[in-house]
């Protein structure tokens, strides 16, 4: 299957030097030893875990030995510039970087305590433990019943009772229960983009997932349809391990415990999202944040 | 001059050039269907008998033609004078020059025979088993008055001939096959029982064949006496008569009663006279029914062919090649088709079937012969590029979020496929069908080598056990339309059919689109803001 790279990769990806640009600190990329984990996250169960994770588009590699953990029910955000790989990262999560023909991925990435590229590691089983809301919604061009019910009939799973339970459930913990309870059978590309959002994050509920990840899932939004994912973000780290990639700095700030700062793939500085925001380790994460490039 | 560069810059010429294209394209569409429309559909309005009185006596018939005089030739104008059994000939040419003022006789009739086309002239008498019963107006309005009746017994004997009498011969020859395998077997008490049964079904038959007999002397039992404008006498029976038109005596309300009855006729009925008459729906209902087979044959195998190729193929010079293999294959003459299926569906498939399953009856074929399912096939064949490149394409664009929300769901490649992607994809593989199916309706040349035929025994559906019977031979409007016009040994009587037929193939055509195009609808509406 031919797909084209959403992402580009930056060209000086592989340069140990940065480009001269103002307000950067070459000494980032020279000093490989920084603590770039936080303690604290150490001190909580761990859900995910990335060990020296190296990721190669073809000859061009596109993530640099990433090391980096994300705590049981915790919320982790991805934030970084366009093309630093924070989606790819995020992709290497549930696999999903296999339908890319040419992706080759050394190092570790553990799941639980499944290691999600072992040989022996079923894909297909992999997936339902990591479920993944996109940057734009798609719902199946199919009823709303059917979009939540797709995950588990998709396993097998026939019996009405079963489904219909399921299906409320889910779409309550999406917070959509009460807007589409009446109209399920209807269509569910008639629901606005917000409301679709949330019905793609309760198809994503309706399998049970351990870890949700979110890829930008506000960024089609608008303002008050962001507030209410947002909301839903915090009520799911109850029950879910959550890690989410956005490009909005006040997101990142509002619904994630931890964050993890990305530059041309290689992760700068990962910790406390109190601590990233107000007295960040690295002068690039600074720099980032307060919006002096990027 | 500035002002034809800023048009051309705004592109204004493109936008008249584009709509003059599209202008012309539909001219030439609308010219097509109008002309054949206006030569065919006019040939079954009654026109007047007109009478000129010549050198060699007199002529009455319908004027289908003039030329005007050319070099030595003098002005001419062609009658289509009838009686064929009598004339020889349909047509006549009359030079103008020196004839008098033509007269509409009141009492001149057209009468429809099932034989030597349409005979023109005059009613003399009406007979009842040799004896004249009624002579003059009398007999022609006495003739109306049994024509009915006369119609129900031909139909009658007709439905019973193809029927009942059709069913006993079946059962006869299975009898006739049951044996022949018994005898190899040397089974005595079950040839006995055989004996038994075939006997019963002899005396069957010749009961069935008395009563037939009698009912065609009770329709030969009525005669007309016919007299031709120059005099000559013919007796045509009542029950070979189909149609009595006093062209000349009718009102516009009867003429048009006229006119829909042949249509009707033209369209529901069988034809007659080697084609040339009657009506066409043997081919009508070929053409659908092979278009239908073909379409139920074609779509999985473009589809599934599309599916690999696009999905689970790994993309590499082998299947850019593969695909424009398949694309070429669109280009190959049909014909090359024809043969192909000739060769191996006809005679490899087909006879692999006879000498598998039907061994008893070779060497009389079965499906060894061309039949409406190897025409289909070979269609299918045909035509499945074009599904091939549609679905493609239609898969192609089925969104990429589509695809990943379904796998990161845990759902399996073909479980997305199947349950996202197809249906999906479904209106785009619709618009491939419905190209396959315009292409493949049109053909003719492929179908006269694997099943097609001049004039069908009996239609590749009926009510005879198993109801669908694919190794039978059909006919195919296409067909029809070259066997009439360039085969039929009266060819210039049958080309307002020829126009008819082309009209009613394009008709076809259009309404087996327009289902394609409205499921296509329906589906894009159901899935709501598709691409295709």
């Amino acid at each position: 299957m031919e797909i084209d790279d959403p992402r580009p990769i930056p060209e000086p990806a592989r340069l140990a030097v940065p480009p001269p640009q103002s307000g950067l600190r070459p000494a980032a990329f020279e000093q490989p030893d920084l603590p770039l984990t936080d303690p604290s996250v150490l001190t909580a169960p761990i859900m995910v875990k990335v060990e020296r994770l190296n990721l190669f588009y073809g000859e061009k590699q596109a993530l640099f030995d990433i090391n980096l953990s994300v705590a049981r029910n915790s919320v982790m955000s991805f934030i970084g510039p366009s093309g630093c790989g924070k989606s790819t990262l995020l992709r290497c999560l549930n696999r999903m970087n296999d339908l890319i023909d040419d992706v080759r991925i050394e190092g570790r990435a553990l799941l639980g305590d499944a290691d999600l590229y072992a040989p022996e590691t079923d894909v297909i089983a992999l997936r339902k433990r990591a479920g993944m809301v996109f940057q734009k919604s798609n719902p199946f061009p199919k009823s709303i019943f059917e979009n939540v019910a797709y995950g588990l009939r998709i396993q097998g799973e026939g019996n009405s009772k079963v489904l219909e339970e399921a299906v409320e459930r889910s779409l309550m913990g999406a917070g959509l229960w009460d807007e589409v309870k009446d109209r399920l059978k209807d269509s569910a590309q008639g629901l606005s983009g917000g409301q679709q959002q949330r019905l793609c994050i309760a198809r994503t509920l309706a399998v049970r997932p351990e870890v949700i990840l979110m890829d930008e899932p506000c960024s089609a939004l608008d303002p008050i349809a962001t507030a209410r994912v947002e909301e839903l973000i915090l009520e799911l780290k109850r029950d879910f391990t959550i890690v989410i990639v956005t490009h909005n700095m006040q997101q990142a700030a509002r619904v994630s415990d931890h964050t993890a700062f990305f530059w041309m793939g290689k992760l700068i500085e990962t910790g406390l999202t109190e601590k990233m925001f107000t007295n960040p380790g690295q002068r690039m994460t600074e720099d980032y944040i307060t919006g002096r490039f990027g | 001059m500035s002002r034809l560069v800023e048009s051309f810059r705004r592109g204004g010429v493109f936008v008249w050039l584009s709509g003059t294209t599209l202008a012309f394209c539909l001219a030439m569409i609308l010219g097509l269907v109008g002309y054949l429309a206006a030569k065919g559909m006019g040939y079954f309005w009654p026109r007047p008998l007109v009478q000129v009185q010549t050198a060699t006596g007199p002529v009455l018939g319908e004027i289908t033609g003039q030329e005007p005089a050319r070099g030595e030739e003098t002005a001419k104008i062609q009658f289509r004078v009838g009686n064929r059994d009598i004339f020889g000939q349909d047509f006549r040419w009359i030079p103008t020059a020196g004839l008098a003022a033509p007269t509409f006789p009141k009492d001149a009739i057209l009468i429809e025979r099932l034989e030597y086309g349409p005979f023109i002239g005059r009613i003399v008498s009406l007979s009842h088993e040799g004896r004249v019963v009624a002579t003059g107006p009398a007999a022609f309005s006495e003739a109306l008055n049994r024509l009915p009746e006369a119609g129900r017994l031909r139909r009658q004997i007709h439905s019973i001939e193809k029927g009942r009498v059709g069913d006993l011969n079946q059962r006869i020859e299975r009898v006739r096959l049951s044996r022949r395998k018994l005898e190899a077997g040397g089974d005595t008490a079950g040839l006995q029982a055989l004996d038994a049964k075939a006997a019963d079904l002899q005396t069957a038959y010749d009961q069935l064949q008395a009563s037939l007999e009698q009912s065609r002397a009770q329709a030969r039992a009525w005669t007309l006496g016919l007299q031709t404008a120059d005099g000559q006498t013919k007796d045509c029976p009542l029950g070979s008569v189909v149609r009595v038109v006093p062209a000349n005596a009718m009102t516009p309300f009867g003429k048009l009663g006229v006119y829909l009855s042949r249509l009707w006729e033209f369209v529901a009925d069988d034809p007659r006279e080697s084609n040339t008459e009657g009506g066409i729906f043997p081919a009508i209902f070929g053409t659908v029914m092979m278009v239908l087979v073909m379409s139920v044959l074609v779509v999985p195998l473009g589809v599934i062919t599309a599916l690999y190729l696009r999905e689970y193929a790994r993309q590499g010079w082998l299947v850019r090649a593969v695909r424009v293999a398949v694309n070429n294959l669109a280009g190959v003459p049909s014909i090359v088709f024809g043969v192909f299926g000739l060769g191996f569906f006809v005679y490899g498939v087909g006879g692999g079937i006879d000498s598998l399953f039907f061994s008893e009856t070779l060497p009389t074929p079965t499906y060894g012969t061309g039949g409406i399912l190897w025409a289909s096939l070979t269609l299918a064949l045909l035509t499945v590029p074009v599904v091939v490149v549609a679905t493609e394409e239609a898969l192609g664009a089925v969104a990429r979020s589509q695809r990943e929300a379904s796998l990161a769901m845990g759902a399996t490649k073909w479980q997305t496929l199947w349950n996202v992607v197809l249906p999906s994809a479904t209106p785009g593989i619709l618009t491939g069908l419905i190209l396959a199916v315009a292409r493949g309706a049109g053909e003719v040349a492929p179908l006269m080598l694997t099943g097609v035929v001049k004039l069908a025994p009996s239609m590749p559906m009926d009510g005879s056990f198993p109801f669908l019977h694919l190794d039978r031979k059909f006919m195919h409007l296409g067909f029809h339309i070259y066997d009439v016009g360039f085969q039929s040994p009266n060819s210039e009587a049958a080309k307002p059919m020829v126009f008819m037929t082309a009209f009613l193939l394009l008709l076809v055509v259009v309404i087996l689109n327009l289902f394609a195009l409205n499921l296509r609808r329906k589906l894009r509406a159901r899935l709501g803001g598709s691409t295709f």
